[in-house]
């Protein structure tokens, strides 16, 4: 389990984990599970693209996240967020089936894609997940007091003198990023998963924030790092425990929450 | 800042939003310590004004006067998540550097001041809790301490008494008051009810018909002053103590406005 072989995956599924849980915890407190879900799979016909370019997919999945913040960004001016994340989503999938078929490497290609292959990571693509990953962290630390503010409400933040566009612009970057250097590991259909699962348990552990994103960046390493085991162990895929376990930390959280209330009503 | 001198300063404001002028010509001053109620129907364009003074909203004309540093808002009713886990505690402190970019360190001198607004809006009690668990009126008294924890000398408060039993109504009134000689803050508070309000403050701005009128409670609440204003006649009654603004007649925008409120009435302390 510890072999060579799989040191790549421990590696990358750790800091996949790290950049997740930082970021999942903004994306539950503003309530964009949806954005969440849509830029790393509208993100995916950059993976098409580079593949048939020849180019690490990672760049492809990295532009086409940014192309996607832009998209969603200028959309929900005019409208809700969700509405810009579904016409995104939508147009980008359709771009996504002809570029891989195009491609001509389509069932493997997808596969990959849309359910993660992490044994597949190489030292270069590893050395880049780290390089996006260390960004990931650094730009959540950066902005995470006026996301903070901002997530209680926006118009707190502006009365702060914090820009509240530029505030979402910047989180749905870094969502993009972190969810750019997650599908490799958990795929495209269940990167959203790890983000929102660990951080919804970690909001029923604390009542602090910053302790609620540090509990949910350690259930994010537990969720992989377990479901790598469990993968080893019965050859099922990665992407499978991840999105099961990631939903029992969620279950398991909303019970701990319901458990707490009952006990202060008591 | 000396008394006297004025903190805000608005001369002939115009806002349109959209094609709609919201405000025409609004102009009046604010002085050190003034505690002031904006008063008008819903629609009147309350929430537009505290939003140009605050300069989320472009204004078409006129000129808005600001004191330098910061100013503290306490918006609208706003619907705090339940499920965020962040303390009262934490929603104050953010009020001192929720702005700022980058991390910081936990400093005894932050806590310190934290820990002073808590005291001074009497929230100590729940103060651990998660403030989208709160009720309306101490959710009011940490917004309150969030805006006031940088010290500013205007405190902006968009209809801060709406959605609040009479009991809790009368303990924010009270601590309003009190908070704004505390800390030395001009006061301007946004309400279409005005009766918890008339008893303590200063002043009134008196807002209709895209227009204004300010000065004491009873040079402004005055059948001519706001028949004038209104554009058209109003009564301005006492009944059992109250007074009551009553439209003669239907057919106008803020006539009708008037109308349908069913809590424009004002009692003259």
């Amino acid at each position: 389990m510890f072999s060579a072989f799989m040191l790549h995956a421990w590696i990358v599924a750790t800091l996949v984990a790290v950049a997740a849980g930082c970021v999942g915890f903004f994306v539950v407190a503003r309530r964009a599970a949806f954005a969440a879900h849509a830029l790393p799979l509208g993100a995916f016909p950059g993976a098409a693209a580079a593949s048939l370019m020849g180019v690490n997919e990672l760049w492809g999945l990295a532009g086409f996240a940014v192309l996607g913040v832009l998209v969603i960004g200028q959309l929900q001016r005019a409208g809700r967020r969700e509405i810009a994340s579904a016409l995104w989503l939508t147009s980008a999938l359709a771009l996504g089936v002809l570029l891989l078929g195009l491609s001509g490497r389509y069932a493997q290609s997808v596969y990959g894609l849309l359910f993660g292959d992490l044994l597949g990571i190489d030292t270069r693509q590893m050395a880049v997940v780290a390089a996006f990953s260390g960004l990931t962290v650094a730009l959540v630390a950066w902005v995470g007091r006026p996301l903070l503010l901002d997530s209680l409400s926006s118009e707190l933040a502006s009365a702060a003198g914090a820009r509240a566009r530029a505030l979402e612009f910047v989180f749905l970057g870094i969502l993009a990023l972190s969810t750019a250097i997650a599908v490799p590991v958990v795929g495209a259909l269940l990167v959203f998963s790890l983000m929102v699962g660990p951080a919804s348990a970690a909001r029923a552990c604390t009542d602090r924030p910053w302790r609620s994103l540090a509990i949910a960046v350690g259930i994010c390493l537990a969720t992989v790092w377990s479901a790598i085991a469990l993968a080893y162990v019965t050859n099922w895929p990665v992407g499978f425990f991840v999105g099961m376990l990631s939903a029992v930390c969620y279950v398991a959280g909303r019970l701990r929450g319901g458990a707490v209330a009952l006990a202060q009503v008591a | 800042m000396n008394a006297g001198e004025a903190v805000v300063a608005l001369d002939r404001v115009a806002v349109t939003l959209g094609e709609r002028p919201v405000l025409r010509e609004v102009s009046f001053r604010l002085e050190a310590e003034q505690f002031c109620a904006l008063i008008g129907t819903n629609g009147s364009g309350k929430t537009t004004l505290l939003r140009a003074i605050l300069g989320f909203i472009r204004v078409r004309a006129g000129r808005i006067d600001l004191p330098a540093g910061a100013i503290g808002y306490v918006p609208q009713k706003i619907t705090l998540d339940p499920g965020l886990p962040l303390r009262a505690r934490d929603v104050i402190a953010l009020g001192l550097d929720g702005a700022r970019f980058g991390a910081r360190l936990p400093s005894k001198a932050r806590a310190a001041r934290v820990q002073e607004m808590l005291r001074a809006v009497g929230a100590e009690e729940f103060a651990e809790q998660r403030v989208g668990t709160l009720s309306g009126g101490q959710q009011q008294r940490v917004l309150l301490a969030h805006a006031l924890v940088r010290r500013p000398k205007l405190l902006l408060l968009d209809e801060p008494l709406a959605n609040l039993d009479v009991g809790s109504t009368a303990e924010i009134v009270a601590l309003l008051r009190r908070l704004s000689h505390e800390f030395g803050a001009a006061v301007l508070l946004s309400a279409h009810d005005m009766n918890p309000l008339l008893p303590v403050v200063d002043r009134i701005v008196y807002l209709a018909n895209g227009c204004a009128v300010s000065g004491k409670a009873d040079e402004v609440v005055r059948t001519e002053v706001l028949s004038c204003l209104y554009g058209y006649h109003v009564d301005v009654l006492r009944v059992h103590g109250r007074v009551v603004v009553i439209a003669a007649g239907a057919g106008d925008e803020s006539r009708d406005a008037l109308e349908r409120d069913p809590v424009h009435t004002i009692t003259v302390p």
